[in-house]
């Protein structure tokens, strides 16, 4: 069995595979997709940013988080907060394929920085309050974008695939931009991690919660999907059973190899932190 | 005397806030005889990433991070360099700024009230740190909400790099916003929107159309910075005062939810194109 | 980039440390401190290849009226020699402060 359509977002096969497309919210815009499900056990929050075609912001119609986008992703976790009380507290699962924010002269003019900033401070706020916050990394995590929706997440689990990519930069103008080529920034990244596209060079910085290999995510099938439910389950668990920050983010062997140079700035600055 | 002279007297006597290093600016707005730097250049914290690609690090990696008094009250100002990289967020230089606002609210936990100020001058991510950079951003905006709650955190950008990027969101997520006419606050820089979206999107030589979308003046008057301040040392450190005086905002723009989408559905995307458009629904007297 | 380091014979104690400048475009950071031997020695970190014998014969000027046992550091962005002998006395200047 295959669920792969042409044309379909990452996104929203993976929304659709982990939902079933139950227990949807009201949507508007069509870009960001919202929907209660009852999963483990427990009702929880899918959100997914996928293409809208029709949007009315013409630089948003790909699956960029813009304007409407960070503003209705900020509505939809908040709404979660409000309506939870203390002690059930739902889950919410953020599924990330987003390729980056929305450039664009009127999203600047407008405050797309607002925008995301609202998306972020509501996912933060969920964490904060006791939701446990998952992101399922099944496409592309870039930037600005990956910022508003996921980062803020207690735990990060991302596919891997050759598709899904965490940067800073697309590929293309990284590579103007330092003034190497494509391959050539391969290279770089198999050195220096942080500048890596590999999904699994990122992993090795500590900040991944798992890196889930084995799965078709082009096309999922009932084991994939049943397999990938599992482990957000898993990575629900264990948002549950830690702190609220993000403390673990650099606690892993990974990233005391790695970030080594972040553990140790925060050593410090504690210990010259009060006056000597 | 004639207000022209008065105004001429006072541009004279002013001293400019933009021209000062990020180490002297947190200098200006800590209490005189009070400022202690934290991981300086002498503690020799610099980027492990840049050297691996060539490029000379700088000791302190860009950020300035100084203790002191503000109003005789407990302060930490953390500052970006914008002459370093353009103010970009490496691993370090990022982790500097997020692990100031985490001792911050552990001092607010045992009851010490330290006020939290960031200059917020960079690009934002550091291009060779990418991913790393784009990770301490996360922890920064993190940092910024769990100890918003404790006390008012200001930013300020002040020019003339302004604040992009990620960082853009962590300007947009403090609870007082200074701004000067000389700063730009946007998500996106010009150049990045032109290269992405063509010279039709957005034309980044056009620099009256840039200062008129994104610049310090259209920003305050729209509601998008609490605040415009001259390009003055002295009035910027005593805005920074009044901030902490005035204590925690009523609401905060980042979680204006309902507000913010009524506006967006009233906008027609075809009309809203430039500063005076936006100024004629957000501007003064509109309220969000 | 490239990286040089140069000694010269001191023969008096220097006891405070100072930091001046940045690495910005056409412009270095200096890190004057006190070493504790006889010695003053130079580290040079530079983003232009090429220019050993410029940078000697700089130091080698400064060092010819400054006799401390220093330890100094500097990251260099394409600074002119003019503006690296400004920087140094600076350096030296805010260090008796």
């Amino acid at each position: 069995m295959s669920n792969h359509r042409d044309g379909i977002s990452r996104g929203q096969i993976w929304f659709e595979a982990l939902t079933g497309q139950s227990g949807l919210v009201e949507q508007a815009p069509p870009s960001v997709r919202c929907a209660d499900i009852t999963f483990a056990g427990a009702v929880t929050r899918f959100l997914a940013v996928v293409p809208d075609p029709d949007s009315r912001f013409p630089r948003a119609r790909q699956g960029e988080v813009g304007l409407e986008q960070g503003w209705t992703l900020a509505r939809f976790v908040r709404q979660a907060i409000d309506s939870d009380g203390d002690g059930a507290r739902r889950p919410i699962v953020a599924v990330v394929d987003v390729p980056s924010q929305a450039y664009g002269r009127r999203e600047e003019l407008i405050g797309i920085h607002l925008a995301c900033a609202a998306a972020v401070d509501a996912y933060a706020s969920a964490r904060l309050a006791g939701h446990p916050v998952v992101a399922l990394l099944v496409g592309r995590a870039m930037s600005g974008a990956f910022l508003a929706h996921g980062y803020q997440a207690n735990r990060i689990v991302a596919l891997d695939d050759s598709e899904v990519l965490v940067h800073a930069m697309g590929k293309a103008a990284a590579a103007r931009v330092t003034k190497r080529s494509v391959e050539e920034l391969d290279v770089l990244g198999e050195t220096v991690l942080p500048m890596s596209y590999n999904i699994r060079n990122y992993a090795k910085l500590g900040i991944l919660h798992a890196l889930i290999s084995g799965v078709n995510a082009d096309a999922p099938g009932a084991a994939d999907i049943e397999r990938i439910k599992a482990e957000v389950t898993a990575a629900i668990a264990s948002a549950k059973s830690g702190g609220t920050g993000l403390d673990n983010r650099l606690t892993s062997p990974a990233a005391h190899k790695v970030r080594a140079a972040s553990i140790e700035v925060r050593r410090r600055m504690a210990e010259q932190w009060a006056a000597p | 005397m004639t207000a022209a002279v008065t105004d001429l007297d006072r541009l004279l006597s002013r001293k400019s806030f933009i021209e000062l290093s990020a180490r002297e600016r947190t200098k200006a707005l800590l209490d005189a005889g009070t400022w202690r730097e934290l991981l300086g250049p002498f503690d020799r914290l610099h980027s492990p990433w840049l050297e691996m690609q060539d490029i000379v690090p700088q000791e302190d990696d860009g950020v300035v991070v100084a203790r002191g008094l503000i109003d005789g009250q407990p302060a930490v100002v953390a500052g970006i360099e914008s002459a370093f990289q353009g103010g970009s967020m490496g691993e370090i230089a990022g982790m500097k700024i997020a692990a100031a606002l985490d001792l911050a609210r552990q001092d607010h936990e045992r009851g010490i009230p330290t006020r939290p100020v960031l200059l917020l001058e960079t690009g934002g991510v550091r291009l060779q740190e990418a991913n790393l950079g784009l990770a301490v951003i996360a922890e920064i905006h993190a940092a910024i909400i769990a100890l918003r709650p404790h006390v008012p955190v200001v930013g300020i950008i002040a020019g003339l790099v302004g604040c992009f990027g990620g960082m853009s969101l962590a300007a947009a997520l403090c609870s007082h916003l200074i701004v000067t006419p000389q700063a730009r606050l946007g998500m996106n820089g010009p150049e990045v929107i032109e290269q992405e979206a063509g010279i039709a999107e957005l034309d980044a030589s056009d620099k009256r159309l840039i200062w008129s979308l994104i610049g310090g003046e259209q920003r305050a008057a729209v509601g998008l910075v609490d605040q415009l301040v001259e390009d003055d040392a002295d009035a910027i450190a005593e805005a920074v005062r009044a901030a902490f005086r005035a204590g925690q905002p009523d609401s905060y723009r980042s979680q204006q939810i309902p507000q913010f989408l009524a506006r967006l559905v009233a906008i027609d995307p075809a009309l809203v194109t430039d500063g005076p458009a936006l100024r004629a629904l957000w501007g003064k007297g509109e309220q969000a | 980039m490239e990286t040089f380091t140069f000694d010269y014979p001191a023969d008096q104690k220097a006891t405070a440390r100072a930091h001046v400048g940045v690495v910005g475009s056409g412009d270095l950071e200096v890190l004057l401190e006190p070493s504790p031997d006889q010695t003053a020695h130079v580290r040079i970190n530079t983003s232009v290849d090429g220019y050993g014998q410029v940078w000697k014969n700089v130091l080698d000027r400064f060092f010819t009226r400054f006799r401390k046992a220093v330890r100094i550091e500097i990251n260099d962005f394409g600074a002119t020699p003019g503006m690296v002998a400004l920087r140094l006395e600076q350096a030296v200047e805010e260090s008796r402060q």
